[in-house]
């Protein structure tokens, strides 16, 4: 009776919680999968590289401070301030953009902070993101994204990737009438770089701002590890101490 | 080694004990409600949620004693203040998870503790005020995480704080009123994140320790029920001492540990490789600050409260206001007040129980975690037909309490407690 009920419960607390987690996830499904790895410190590196190179013009990493992001990503400091540093002055600085205040003006839009961008969507949004640029010229700056249709941003990284075009397809709705649906893209003209080159390219910048929107993020798993491995012995421990006082209880 | 004790003088205070015990009845606290308090001997898996219910208390208090040395309550700073404490801060990251994580697991060993008194009865006479008191918790507790999920000041504290808050303006009258009064303003501002700061960090808190105080006052005024639903105390042994009771140190302290360590291993997973947990614990439009021009996707409040939420939706308009729905959600918590009364079963324990209480339990169980998905679900598709279904589902298991329990077929009830764990 008492393991059957704790099997009820704990099975449908699981289910419960399952549930909760897929619905809170929904809506990722149609994203591409980065494949984007925290712990690889080189991809961080080339990130952090790309980003201020390409990114930090516009988008500010307000929470995120230099001197941080050299000694997780064990960048030397001379490195920092002759290929990172180019908005700011001070090791200790946060990341800010060139923007001016009036930058709405220029796009409709303040471009965002990237600091909790990972956090607020996912890695796979963001990389998904910056190869999701096609050819659209109702636009303003005519470009549109698959992921986030309407984007106010001029696809920057087009140099690299080249110009893609959009793919339609025919999906007739329930009257029989022609219903063209957005369903990838396809190059257009060449970049600079091979398509595996820009994949790896906009991986590596997913995977910088996965570690920005969490800096602690590899030492708090390494950390977890001992923690549970100390909790197992903690929990051992108990257990017998519990035994050896409950052997009078009858 | 101390002098051996000067019995020349009566008067002289020989330990440091006996002079607090002189002036403070620490000796006879302890003994009277640790370790010569009596508690039944066949405690299974359901008790640990107690205990730990408890230490998940002490944890929030004193993480969030941490948090408030560095967390800024304006709507200028509020959100970067997070964000300092979860990257400038040393152990500010721990701290901050072990809070979050930590509200969550807080309703999780809550509810189990609930579905626990449901599974043996424990609510029943002479535990009403026990049960009373819990509930008073549970209320206070819903108030409390609600104004601690609005303090990060992000887009879904924001909204969320819009959608409940705005719940109160359905109210007939008093309504518009009151919803100024409770934001402070004429829309979410600063005014109400600095209040709800106030209440969440000093007002609530305090409550919710004294609430719990007097909790486990009546709970060892009465002596603790257990899974056989019976009373302990008709036997003695010659000295006095229940025969099925156990004094709760060191018994129920040693096993209690082992419960903690149990939770630890599960709570600091979650909070070691899953902080977030998949966006349940903390959500992913909360990692933008609050934005009142923006409205998030989709509104969900944390998973602790989509069973009520979903309860909410469920219930159409009606002449003109969506006063029903608040009143639904309202009387599903105000419901919970009445389970001693509405039991009229001769028998406490599910034990022996029979089926129609069995299946009645099952049912209102999976109604419960069905809203719960329900409420974290835009409301389309199947879920607003099964939000309505299961919100019947739920007020059914209480309203038809009285029936079902006094026809259902019972078995009867041993003399003393079967076995123990």
């Amino acid at each position: 009776m008492r393991k059957r009920l704790i099997l009820i419960a704990v099975t449908l607390f699981g289910t419960g919680l399952s549930v909760g987690v897929a619905s809170a996830q929904e809506g990722e499904g149609s994203l591409p999968h980065a494949g984007a790895d925290i712990n690889n410190t080189e991809s961080l590196q080339r990130g952090a590289r790309n980003f201020m190179n390409y990114c930090s013009g516009c988008h500010s990493l307000k929470f995120v401070r230099y001197n941080r992001v050299a000694k997780d990503l064990e960048i030397p400091e001379a490195e920092l301030h002759a290929n990172l540093m180019f908005t700011s002055e001070k090791p200790f600085d946060t990341v800010n953009s060139s923007m001016p205040a009036d930058a709405e003006a220029w796009f409709g839009k303040q471009p965002p902070d990237l600091s909790l961008m990972a956090r607020a969507r996912s890695v796979d949004y963001i990389y998904g993101f910056l190869k999701g640029f096609y050819v659209d010229k109702a636009r303003p700056w005519g470009v549109n994204n698959l992921i986030l249709p309407g984007t106010s941003m001029p696809a920057v990284v087009s140099s690299l990737q080249g110009l893609q075009k959009p793919v339609f397809k025919n999906e007739p709705d329930e009257h029989g009438s022609a219903n063209m649906v957005l369903v990838g893209t396809e190059p257009m003209t060449a970049g600079a770089q091979k398509p595996e080159e820009y994949d790896q390219f906009a991986r590596d910048i997913a995977n910088f701002l996965d570690y920005a929107g969490e800096p602690i993020k590899t030492k708090r798993e390494s950390m977890g590890i001992f923690v549970i491995l100390f909790l197992l012995v903690f929990f051992a421990f108990a257990y017998m101490l519990k035994k050896e006082y409950w052997k009078d209880v009858h | 080694m101390a002098a051996a004790p000067d019995t020349a003088d009566p008067n002289k205070t020989r330990r440091w004990i006996d002079w607090i015990d002189d002036r403070f009845p620490l000796t006879k606290l302890w003994k009277s409600q640790v370790s010569e308090y009596y508690a039944p001997k066949n405690f299974n898996f359901w008790y640990y949620f107690g205990s730990l219910a408890l230490f998940v208390l002490v944890n929030q208090l004193v993480t969030g004693i941490f948090l408030t040395m560095h967390y800024k309550p304006s709507a200028a700073e509020a959100f970067s203040s997070i964000e300092y404490i979860m990257r400038d801060v040393d152990g500010g990251w721990l701290i901050r998870y072990l809070h979050s994580t930590g509200a969550s697991a807080f309703f999780i060993v809550v509810y189990l503790h609930m579905f626990r008194a449901l599974l043996y009865g424990s609510h029943r006479k002479p535990r009403e005020l026990l049960w009373i008191f819990g509930c008073l918790i549970f209320l206070l507790l819903m108030a409390e995480a609600f104004m601690g999920y609005v303090l990060p000041w992000g887009n879904m504290s924001f909204w969320g704080a819009q959608v409940i808050v705005s719940l109160f303006g359905s109210l007939p009258v008093i309504g518009g009123g009151l919803v100024e009064w409770i934001r402070g303003d004429y829309v979410i501002a600063d005014a109400t994140l600095n209040r709800f700061f106030a209440l969440h960090v000093a007002a609530l808190p305090l409550a919710l320790v004294f609430l719990v105080i007097a909790h486990l006052m009546a709970l060892h005024e009465v002596g603790s029920n257990n899974p056989d639903g019976i009373d302990i105390k008709k036997h003695k042994d010659a000295s006095g001492h229940y025969l099925d009771g156990i004094p709760f140190h060191p018994y129920y302290t040693v096993k209690d540990l082992v419960g903690v360590a149990g939770f630890l291993l599960i709570f600091c997973a979650v909070i070691f490789f899953a902080p977030t947990f998949g966006g349940l614990f903390l959500e992913g439009p909360n990692f933008e600050p609050a934005n009142p021009l923006q409205t998030p996707p989709h509104i969900a409040p944390v998973w602790y409260f989509t069973p009520f939420y979903a309860m909410l939706r469920a219930v159409p308009s009606f002449a003109g206001t969506q006063v029903w729905g608040v009143l639904v959600m309202g009387a599903a918590i105000v419901v919970l007040f009445f389970v001693p009364w509405l039991d009229r079963s001769p028998v406490l324990s599910i034990r022996y129980r029979g089926p129609l209480y069995k299946i009645a339990l099952a049912i209102f169980s999976v109604s419960f975690i069905i809203l719960g998905v329900c409420g974290l679900k835009p409301p389309a598709g199947i879920y607003p037909q099964l939000a309505k279904i299961c919100t019947a589902l739920y007020f059914a298991f209480f309203l038809l309490m009285p029936w079902y329990t006094k026809i259902d077929r019972v078995k009867p009830v041993p003399e003393r407690v079967t076995g123990h764990a």
